[in-house]
């Protein structure tokens, strides 16, 4: 009994861990075909911003996440207008020499990496620069749950809550709102979309802060559970990858699928194997997934459909 | 035939690159000795440090490198060593190993450096020792580390994990019961670290019931601290190393795993108590060589160490173990090369295993309390050792201290230097039935 209790909390912990680190980058690759290499520098500024605002201005913790995820969105809609769509240096150029300078990144998967991998470097400098290396970190608050001689630490089970309830809001986001439509219907046809009104360039640049926003939050959420430093951005890109690999294009629901089942493995097997094992799970299974469902675990679902529809 | 060795170590450099940079090495030392009328500058003390201001070990790398920089300011500004002003030559690794490749090369090649300060981590300390051997450069590695490395060039003058484990664990032992929970970073030195904690266990009546190794990337402790719950050990032994295993102590707090841990490794390098909100380091002890809340007269005391490093790098965080080791080290070079009476790298070597000490309480040298002892036979030092613990408001008290010898090398292997000119890691797996 107190066993599976074990296995349970280990689950929502490593479930919500995978989700809040994935989703971000689920949203801004799955709308945008962008692949975004500094997410986890996203993720930094969310982090250190919540940081910063209990620390230094006193904040309470819940307002001083909210800080966090609004500046991180703040800052990932600056990115998206000088370097992924290039805006605000055409602006410039065109009124100095009189043309465009640089291509917009959106579904040029490569050139997209390279160019967010030299931002986030620039990000984890910068960091280093700006904070030194290393920051005064928070406590976690709620204390703990006992059972037997067992403990767990109560703010991790809420975290399983909360990414349960970030994905209901995003869900509802892209599939009941006005902006949600125009966003779908720009991955589905841009030329079409914008034909028929869209402002595509604007749903592009919502979608960017929206994403970069959803991991600030993630930030904020981890913020009093994990190192601050410059590099902890890297711990989530892993994660986050993999889950998107797992999980397929569809951001909510390959976040959500795939959560669950990296979480379901790796809680498995680091609480019978330690967490070395754990990760090595977390890492085979991310091969099996690219090597049978190509597409992911959405992939896959939309491909039985299709086939049946066919079918009939 | 009187050439300076620095020419004849660039001309033994094997590879395309460093002969030539030996060569280029030897022709602008015939152009100085042309115009000084010496065979080369030797007015200068030539110091060479790398260590880590940026990279995944820039916490704990960066107050090395400052405390290096205050030894030799002062030594300066006393009239340098034996008449002779210092030189230092510095670059920032990045806490890469290959950059440290390329600039140990570059610090004896072209730098021509009189001795080397470098490394953080036992694994840099390994990258660079076959081209610091190949040179025969004069080598100090500073970092407190798992022990074993019997070396005719390299001084490791931080504490072994002999000296640190055998300092607490005995005690929490005494304290609080035989049975010990490992939890160890996953790489040479936690491995080793574990391996010594089996060692000192058996020797000290105690028993290992359970040990974990987690990758240096893993910043998630629940499964852990369920198993440590599940074991239910008198104490745990944290050799957990980095920023992203920092996440441990804050997290098995928060999970209300109340339990006394001894560390080789928290507080006294990253200052964990400083950057974390209480309670989560509380009753945990280090046991250490130094720590800033050391409390001596030549550290804590007016215009002591800790004044003196403040003093210099007002917005420095914290001044750390291995910052102090950089800091005697240099003193005991400085002495090495006055009582030698040559920088010529062989001389000083014999002049550092003649067995130099530093200090007494009251002397600026040696911060961490009474005399520092350099065993000249196994190039490790015999320090003056603390036993520190956090309390549930972070506060340092020092539990007990004493000196403790380098006895691993000295004892059981039986590495003397002066006899034998080796270049060995010895590991206590070789050595002892129960580290296996």
């Amino acid at each position: 009994m107190v066993n599976w209790l074990n296995q349970v909390f280990l689950f929502l912990d490593s479930f919500a861990f995978i989700v809040l680190a994935a989703l971000g980058l689920a949203i801004i690759f799955g709308i945008m075909g962008i692949i975004n290499l500094a997410h986890g520098e996203f993720i930094l500024v969310g982090a250190y911003s919540t940081t910063l605002a209990v620390t230094k201005l006193g904040l309470p913790l819940v307002v001083a996440m909210v800080v966090g995820a609004f500046a991180t969105a703040i800052f990932g809609l600056l990115v998206e207008r000088v370097i992924i769509s290039g805006a605000f240096p055409n602006w410039l150029a065109q009124r100095t020499i009189g043309r465009d300078i640089v291509e917009p990144l959106y579904d040029r998967l490569a050139d997209s990496m390279v160019a967010t991998f030299g931002l986030s470097l620039i990000m984890i400098q910068g960091a280093r620069i700006i904070f030194g290396n290393s920051m005064d970190q928070i406590a976690t608050p709620f204390g703990n749950v006992s059972y037997g001689s067992f403990s767990y630490s109560t703010y991790r089970i809420v975290l399983a809550g909360v990414s349960i309830g970030i994905l209901a809001a995003v869900y509802y986001l892209f599939t009941r709102t006005d902006y949600g439509m125009r966003a779908r219907a720009t991955i589905q046809d841009e030329t079409t979309a914008r034909a028929l009104g869209v402002d595509t360039e604007r749903t592009y640049m919502a979608t960017f802060a929206i994403g970069s926003g959803v991991a600030g939050l993630a930030g904020a959420l981890f913020a009093p559970i994990a190192p601050m430093q410059p590099t902890m951005g890297s711990d989530y890109l892993v994660e986050a990858f993999v889950a998107v690999v797992v999980g397929g294009s569809s951001a909510v629901l390959g976040t959500a699928l795939s959560g669950g089942l990296l979480g379901a493995i790796q809680a498995m097997f680091s609480s019978t194997y330690g967490t070395f094992f754990g990760r090595i799970a977390l890492l085979v299974t991310a091969i099996l997934a690219l090597r049978f469902l190509p597409d992911g675990i959405t992939g896959f679902i939309e491909r039985v459909r299709t086939r049946r529809q066919e079918a009939k | 035939m009187k050439r300076p060795s620095v020419s004849r170590r660039g001309f033994i450099t094997a590879g395309g690159a460093s002969l030539v940079a030996g060569l280029a090495g030897c022709t602008t030392e015939n152009n100085q000795g042309a115009s000084t009328g010496g065979a080369r500058n030797s007015d200068v003390v030539r110091i060479g440090v790398l260590e880590d201001q940026s990279g995944n070990f820039a916490l704990v790398g960066d107050p090395k490198y400052k405390a290096s920089m205050l030894a030799i300011e002062e030594i300066n500004a006393n009239g340098g060593i034996d008449g002779k002003e210092i030189e230092v030559y510095s670059r920032d690794p990045q806490s890469d190993n290959q950059r440290y490749q390329e600039l140990t090369r570059e610090m004896i090649n072209e730098n021509e450096v009189d001795v080397l300060w470098a490394g953080y981590s036992s694994a840099t300390r390994e990258a660079i020792r076959p081209i610091i051997n190949r040179n025969e450069q004069l080598y100090f590695y500073t970092t407190q580390y798992e022990g074993g490395v019997c070396d005719k060039t390299t001084f490791a003058v931080g504490p072994t994990a002999r000296q640190q484990l055998g300092t607490v664990l005995p005690y929490l032992r005494e304290e609080y019961g035989p049975e010990i929970y490992t939890i160890a970073a996953d790489y040479n030195f936690g491995q080793l670290s574990a391996d010594w904690v089996k060692v000192l266990a058996n020797e000290n009546d105690a028993e290992v019931i359970g040990e974990e190794f987690i990758p240096l990337e893993e910043s998630s402790f629940g499964s852990v601290i369920n198993n440590i719950q599940q074991a239910d050990p008198d104490f745990v032994m944290s050799m957990l190393v980095g920023a992203n295993h920092t996440s441990f102590y804050e997290q098995k707090a928060s999970a209300g795993l109340d339990i006394p841990i001894g560390t080789s490794t928290a507080m006294a390098q990253g200052y964990e108590h400083r950057r974390l909100d209480p309670p989560a380091m509380a009753n945990i002890y280090a046991g250490v060589n130094y720590m800033e809340e050391v409390p001596t007269e030549s550290n804590t005391g007016d215009g002591g160490f800790v004044d003196r490093y403040f003093e210099k790098y007002p917005d420095a965080p914290y001044l750390n173990e291995e910052a102090e080791t950089n800091y005697f080290s240099t003193y005991m070079y400085k002495k090495a090369v006055e009582q030698a009476g040559t920088l010529e790298q062989p001389e000083v070597i014999e002049a550092l295993e003649s067995g130099i000490s530093l200090g007494t309480e009251r002397a600026p040298e040696a911060p961490a309390g009474e005399t520092i002892e350099l065993d000249g036979a196994t190039h490790h030092v015999d320090h003056h050792m603390w036993i520190l613990r956090a309390d549930e408001e972070h506060n340092i008290e020092a539990v007990d201290d004493f000196k403790v010898p380098e006895k691993f090398l000295s004892e059981t292997v039986g590495c003397d230097l002066r006899e034998e000119a080796e270049q060995t890691q010895y590991t206590p797996v070789d050595f002892y039935e129960e580290a296996e």
